[in-house]
C-alpha cells in the first residue's frame, strides 16, 4: 500500500482558537454574566456515610438576599431507568441520587442542598445556615474492606450481579465478572517462571485546571437553557433533562471553552441544580465550585487492589495469565474495572487467560473516567510483573514484551479479536530510541520500560460545512475543545477541499445547532469528528462538482476534483473560483457530515523512564522520560506530542505522589492543589514523544485517538526504574518518598 | 467570605490607635495567609489592618547586623545584594517561599507571626539568633524568636500588639548558615521536615551552633543541645552525625498526609546533616 502525500494533514497550522485564549476573551463558564444573574452554593456533607433525617432551610431561607433553597425534594422522582452517561449507561437513580442525595450521603461532600442569592458570598453563608440532622453510619473506603462480609452496606438494594446474573445476595460489589481464554490452571503447571504479585492504588483526581460550572436559565416557556463545562454538550442535555423530567427539546445546552476535563467532566453535577434554582427564583443562576468541592464532590478514578500471575516457559513465552481486579467505584456502581479487565493483558498473546473484575461501592466520590480509564491501575501492576519475569529470566524487558506482543489476529481474553494494531511496532520503535539505548552513569539511577493499551472510543458525530462566495468555509461541530481539536477537525476538511486550513472557520456549537455529538472523550474527537467532517467536505465537493457541470454543461461524473481544482477535459477551475458562482449556480452549497464509526481501533503506548532515588530520602527525580505512541496518522504532530506530553506527565504525578488521603472516618484531608500535589513544571523533564504512524482501517486518513494510551504505562515504567535505581519493588500507588524509604527500610531488614 | 472593613495606616501611632478601637481586629502584611485562611473560613474577623505602609515595617538595612521591616517582602530580601553576601542562607528561604508572584506580596514577619509549625522563615531566623521588635500601646519589647511562637498559629503578640522588624546580629566571616526543607515536589509545597542551621568556626574548632526544625513540633522547635555538642570541636562527620542525631531526637512529629512520625524523625538527622555540611562550608570550614 502506498502512503499517501497530504498537503494539509502532518503540518502544524497555529490554532483557531489561539488568539482568544492567549488574550484571555476566550469565555468559559465562570465568565457567563446574565442580566439579573443569581449565584448559587451547595450545601456538602459532612460525613462519608450518614442517614438524612431532617433537613430545615428555613434559617437559610430567611437569610436577605436568599432567593430560593432547594433539596432533593424539589426535584421529580419518577422511576428509575437506564440513561446513557456519554460513556456507559447508568441508572437515572444513581444519577440522581448523586446530584443531591436522597435518604443518606455516600460520601463528604456528596450534595446535599443548594441555595441561590444575590452574590455568592450571600449564598456560600446562607449554605452553611442549613440545618441538616445526620444519623452517622460506619463508613467503609477501599475495596477490599468493603468487600468483607461484615462491611457496612452503601446500597440496601444493591444485589451483586455475579457473573452475569442476579445473585440475590445484598453486598457492596455491585458486579463480579470473569473472563476466560483456554485454561490457566492447567497452564501454570506447565510454566517455567511463575510471577504472582498483588497491588493497591490510591484514588487520584483528574486534576483539570477549571473547577466544575454551570450556569441555567429556565425560561417562562419552559425551556431551559444551560451554560457550562462539559466534555459533552448533549450529555449535559439529556442527563439533565432526565434530573427535570422534562423533554430533551426544552433543554439546550452551550458548551462554553473548558479547562480540562481527562473524562472528569463528562458526569452531570450542578447543572440540574442551576436549572432548579433558576426554576425557582425565574432568573438565571450561576454555580460554581471550589476547588475543594472539584476534589471531594466530584468523580476522581478508582483505588484498586489487584493480583496479578504471569508464567512463562524458560525461552520467555507467556503462557498462563490471571488477574483479579477489585476496583473502588466510589458512592454508586460503575468503577472503571470492565475496561481495566480488557486491558490488563491487551498488550500480550496468551492463550491462556482468566481476568476476575469487582466493581465495589464505597464510601468515596462516584468515580468518573479519567484518561484511559481503569487501564493505568491495570497496566501498573502486568508492567511490573513482565518486568520481574525479565529480570528472572535474565532477558532485557523490551525483548521479552516484543516475543510476547499482541498483532492482528491475537485474541482478547474478553473476546475481541484484533484488527490492524500496532503494538509491535511501538515496542521497535521504544527499543531503537536512542533514550533505550543511552548509558545512564551514577549512582542511585535506574531505568525503566512499560508499555499500555487502550481501545478508544467511537460513537456519533456530528459535522456541517457552508461554502462562502470567498472561497473560505464556516465548519460547525459539537465536540467541545479539549485538545486543539477545533484545528484537527478543520484540517480533515481542508484536506478534502484542497484548501488551506486558514480557509476554515470552525465553530463549536449549541445542541440546538448541530447534529447529535458524543463526548469529547475516548480520544475520539480528531477521530470521530474529523470523519464527520470528512464526511461533510467530500458531501461538499459532490455538490459543488454538480455545479461545475452546469456550468461546463457535462455530467458530473466527468468533473475531477484534485489539489482544490475541479476540472473536466481541458477545463479547470478554483475551489474559490467556484465558490463565487455558487449564487447563480442553484444556491448555497452546505455539506452534511454524520458519522457512528463501528470501532475505533486502539492505541499502543509506551514510555522509557530514567529516575534517580534519594537513598536517604526516598525522593525520586525523573531524569528523563519518553512516551511512544501510535498515532495512525499524526493530523496535527504538535498536538499529538501535547497528548503524548500531557497524559505523561499525569502518569508521572499517579505514579510518585498523588492520591486521596482518607482520615479513617472518610474525610479527604488533601483538597487542595498545595496538598494534592500533582506534579508541576519544576518536576518534570522535557518528555521526549516519538509517534508511530501505522494508519487505522477505520478512518479515511488513517487517524487513531491519541489521547489516551500515554497515561497508561508511566506508573510502571517508573516502578521499574526505581526497582533498577533503588532495589525496592513498589507495589502500591503512589510511591512517594516515605513509601520508599519505608521500602529501602524494610529490604535493610 | 464575609465583608470586613479594612484600613491602611501610614504611622505606627495611627496603626496602634486603630487597633484599639478594633478588639477583634487581624493585622494584614502581604496577606497570602490571611486572606487564604479568611476564605476558607478558618478567620472571622470584621477588620483588616494593613501594615504595608509603616515606614518602620518596611526597612531592610544592614548596619550592625540585619533589621528586617516585618511587611518587607521576600523578593526585596532575596534580591538585596548586601543579605546576599552577609546572610545567604536568609536570601535562600525568601526565594524558597512560594512562588515569585508570592514573593511578591509574602513577608518574613507574615510567615512568622502566622506560626505553622513548617514555617520556612522561621528555623532560619532561630538559628541566625533573630530577635523581634514589638510594640503596643505600653511600649516596645524585644523577644528572642525562639519564643515567639507559642503553639500551632498562636503567637506572644497580644491583641493590640505589632511586630515591627526582625533583628539579626552581626556575624564573623567564618559564620555559615543553611536552610533545608524536605518537599516531594520541587517547589510549590509545605515542609515535611525543615532544619535551619548556623555554625560559626574559629581556627577551625565550632565556637557556637544553633539548631532549629521545622514541621516536627507544635511550633518551629530550637534545639539548643544539637548545636551546644559541636561547640569546641571541629566539624567532623562524627560530630555533625552527633548533632544531627540530638535534633533528630529532640523532635516530636505526628504523622499526617505530609508525613508519619519514623519518616519525619529520619529526615530531621539527614536534614540536619545535609544543612550543616552545607553551613560549614559556607563558614569556609572544610567538610
Amino acid at each position: 500500500m502506498s502512503t499517501p502525500t497530504y498537503s494539509v494533514l502532518g503540518t502544524r497550522p497555529i490554532r483557531h482558537d489561539g488568539a482568544d485564549k492567549v488574550t484571555g476573551r476566550a469565555i468559559y463558564g465562570a465568565d457567563v454574566h446574565l442580566t439579573g444573574m443569581l449565584h448559587g452554593a451547595v450545601l456538602r456533607s459532612p460525613h462519608a456515610h450518614a442517614r438524612i433525617l431532617r433537613i430545615d432551610t428555613v434559617k437559610a431561607a430567611a437569610l436577605p438576599g436568599v432567593k430560593a433553597v432547594i433539596t432533593a425534594a424539589d426535584f421529580p422522582q419518577g422511576p428509575d431507568r437506564i440513561v446513557d452517561l456519554g460513556e456507559g449507561d447508568t441508572p437515572l437513580s444513581y444519577i440522581r441520587g448523586n446530584v443531591l442525595a436522597i435518604g443518606k450521603v455516600l460520601y463528604r461532600g456528596h450534595a446535599v442542598a443548594a441555595v441561590a442569592a444575590t452574590n455568592a458570598h450571600i449564598a456560600e453563608q446562607a449554605a452553611g445556615l442549613i440545618q441538616v440532622e445526620y444519623e452517622v453510619l460506619p463508613c467503609v473506603l477501599t475495596a477490599p474492606d468493603a468487600m468483607r462480609e461484615d462491611a457496612p452496606i452503601l446500597h440496601e438494594d444493591l444485589e451483586t450481579t455475579e457473573l452475569g446474573k442476579k445473585s440475590g445476595k445484598v453486598s457492596n460489589v455491585a458486579v463480579h465478572f470473569r473472563h476466560v481464554l483456554g485454561n490457566s490452571e492447567e497452564a501454570f503447571a506447565q510454566a517455567d517462571v511463575v510471577v504472582e504479585r498483588t497491588f493497591d492504588t490510591a484514588t487520584v483526581h483528574q486534576g483539570y485546571i477549571e473547577p466544575h460550572n454551570a450556569t441555567a436559565l429556565w425560561n417562562e416557556d419552559g425551556r431551559i437553557h444551560v451554560w457550562c463545562s462539559t466534555q459533552g454538550s448533549f450529555v449535559v442535555r439529556d442527563v439533565t433533562a432526565c434530573i427535570l423530567d422534562v423533554p430533551v427539546q426544552r433543554v439546550r445546552v452551550t458548551p462554553t471553552e473548558i479547562g480540562g476535563g481527562f473524562g472528569g467532566k463528562i458526569p452531570v453535577y450542578i447543572e440540574p441544580v442551576a436549572a432548579m434554582l433558576s426554576k425557582k427564583t425565574g432568573r438565571p443562576v450561576k454555580v460554581l465550585m471550589s476547588r475543594r468541592e472539584v476534589f471531594e464532590g466530584t468523580g476522581p478514578t478508582p483505588g484498586s487492589h489487584m493480583t496479578v500471575k504471569m508464567g512463562v516457559d524458560k525461552t520467555g513465552r507467556m503462557i498462563a495469565a490471571q488477574a483479579s481486579l477489585a476496583y473502588e467505584a466510589g458512592a454508586y456502581p460503575g468503577a472503571m474495572v470492565g475496561p481495566g479487565g480488557m486491558c490488563v493483558f491487551a498488550s500480550y498473546n496468551i492463550a491462556n487467560v482468566t481476568i476476575d473484575g469487582y466493581d465495589v461501592v464505597v464510601n468515596k466520590p462516584s468515580t468518573a473516567a479519567y484518561r484511559a480509564p481503569g487501564a493505568t491501575n491495570a497496566a501498573f501492576a502486568t508492567e511490573t510483573v513482565v518486568d520481574e519475569i525479565a529480570e528472572k529470566l535474565g532477558m532485557d524487558p523490551m525483548e521479552l514484551r516484543l516475543m510476547n506482543a499482541a498483532k492482528e489476529g491475537t485474541r482478547r481474553a474478553d473476546g475481541p479479536k484484533y484488527r490492524r494494531i500496532c503494538c509491535v511496532e511501538v515496542i521497535e520503535a521504544m527499543k531503537n530510541h536512542p533514550h533505550y539505548s543511552a548509558p545512564l552513569e551514577g549512582p542511585n539511577r535506574g531505568r525503566g520500560v512499560a508499555v499500555g493499551f487502550w481501545f478508544n472510543a467511537a460513537l456519533p458525530s456530528s459535522c456541517t460545512i457552508s461554502v462562502n462566495a470567498d472561497g473560505s468555509v464556516n465548519l460547525v461541530e459539537g465536540s467541545t475543545d479539549i485538545g486543539g481539536t477545533r484545528t484537527s477537525i478543520a484540517m480533515q476538511a481542508a484536506e478534502v477541499l484542497g484548501i488551506a486550513v486558514e480557509r476554515v472557520n470552525p465553530t463549536v456549537v449549541d445542541t440546538d445547532s448541530v447534529g447529535f455529538t458524543g463526548v469529547t472523550g475516548g480520544s475520539r474527537t480528531t477521530f470521530a469528528t474529523g470523519y464527520a467532517a470528512y464526511e461533510a467536505a467530500q458531501d461538499v465537493v459532490r455538490q459543488m462538482k454538480e455545479r461545475v457541470a452546469k456550468i461546463w454543461e457535462v455530467e458530473a461524473s466527468a468533473v475531477n476534483f484534485e489539489k482544490g481544482a475541479f476540472s473536466a477535459g481541458e477545463k479547470s477551475m478554483t475551489f474559490a473560483e467556484l465558490s463565487e458562482k455558487l449564487g447563480s449556480t442553484g444556491g448555497p452549497v452546505v455539506g452534511r457530515g454524520a458519522v457512528n464509526p463501528r470501532s475505533a481501533g486502539g492505541s499502543f503506548s509506551g514510555a522509557i523512564a530514567d529516575v534517580e532515588v534519594d537513598p536517604e530520602t526516598g525522593r525520586v527525580s525523573v531524569l528523563r522520560f519518553t512516551s511512544i505512541q501510535d498515532a495512525g496518522k499524526a493530523i496535527h504532530p504538535s498536538y499529538v506530542e501535547g497528548q503524548m506530553q500531557g497524559g505523561s506527565a499525569q502518569g508521572i504525578g499517579w505514579a510518585l505522589n498523588e492520591e486521596y488521603y482518607m482520615s479513617p472516618d472518610g474525610g479527604m484531608m488533601n483538597s487542595s492543589l498545595l496538598d494534592y500535589r500533582m506534579p508541576t513544571a519544576l518536576d518534570l523533564p522535557m518528555i521526549d514523544t516519538c509517534i508511530v504512524e501505522v494508519a487505522n482501517p477505520n478512518h479515511p486518513f488513517g487517524v487513531r485517538g491519541v489521547g489516551e494510551a500515554n497515561i497508561v504505562p508511566p506508573p510502571a515504567a517508573l516502578a521499574n526504574a526505581i526497582y533498577r535505581a533503588a532495589g525496592v519493588r513498589m507495589n502500591r500507588l503512589p510511591m512517594k518518598p516515605s513509601a520508599i524509604m519505608e521500602a529501602i527500610w524494610a529490604k535493610g531488614n | 467570605m464575609k465583608s470586613f472593613d479594612y484600613a491602611a495606616p501610614r504611622s505606627l501611632a495611627e496603626a496602634l490607635r486603630l487597633l484599639s478601637f478594633h478588639p477583634r481586629a487581624r493585622l494584614l502584611a502581604g496577606g497570602t495567609d490571611i486572606l487564604v485562611q479568611m476564605r476558607a473560613g478558618r478567620i472571622d474577623t470584621d477588620f483588616l489592618l494593613d501594615t504595608k505602609g509603616i515606614p518602620e515595617l518596611n526597612e531592610l538595612k544592614s548596619a550592625d547586623g540585619l533589621t528586617i521591616g516585618a511587611a518587607v517582602p521576600c523578593f526585596r530580601i532575596h534580591e538585596d545584594s548586601r543579605v546576599r553576601s552577609k546572610y545567604p542562607a536568609l536570601s535562600d528561604v525568601a526565594g524558597l517561599i512560594g512562588g515569585t508572584q508570592i514573593q511578591s506580596r509574602a513577608t518574613f514577619g507574615g510567615n512568622v507571626c502566622n506560626a505553622a509549625p513548617s514555617a520556612d522563615a522561621t528555623p532560619i531566623l532561630i538559628a541566625q539568633g533573630a530577635t523581634c521588635r514589638i510594640i503596643g500601646t505600653g511600649g516596645q519589647r524585644t523577644v528572642p524568636i525562639e519564643l515567639f511562637c507559642t503553639a500551632p498559629g498562636k503567637n506572644v503578640l497580644k491583641q493590640g500588639e505589632i511586630l515591627i522588624s526582625f533583628h539579626i546580629p552581626a556575624k564573623s566571616k567564618t559564620t555559615g548558615a543553611q536552610y533545608l526543607r524536605f518537599i516531594p515536589r520541587n517547589e510549590m509545597d509545605i515542609a515535611v521536615v525543615g532544619a535551619g542551621v548556623e555554625v560559626a568556626l574559629e581556627n577551625g574548632v565550632v565556637q557556637s551552633a544553633r539548631i532549629a526544625l521545622s514541621a516536627v513540633a507544635p511550633v518551629p522547635l530550637f534545639v539548643p543541645a544539637a548545636g551546644d555538642s559541636m561547640v569546641g570541636k571541629a566539624p567532623s562527620a562524627e560530630v555533625i552525625a552527633e548533632a544531627a542525631a540530638i535534633a533528630r531526637d529532640a523532635a516530636t512529629p505526628i504523622s499526617d498526609m505530609r508525613g508519619t512520625v519514623e519518616y519525619r524523625r529520619h529526615l530531621c538527622a539527614v536534614l540536619t546533616r545535609r544543612a550543616l555540611e552545607a553551613a560549614i562550608v559556607r563558614a569556609g570550614g572544610k567538610n
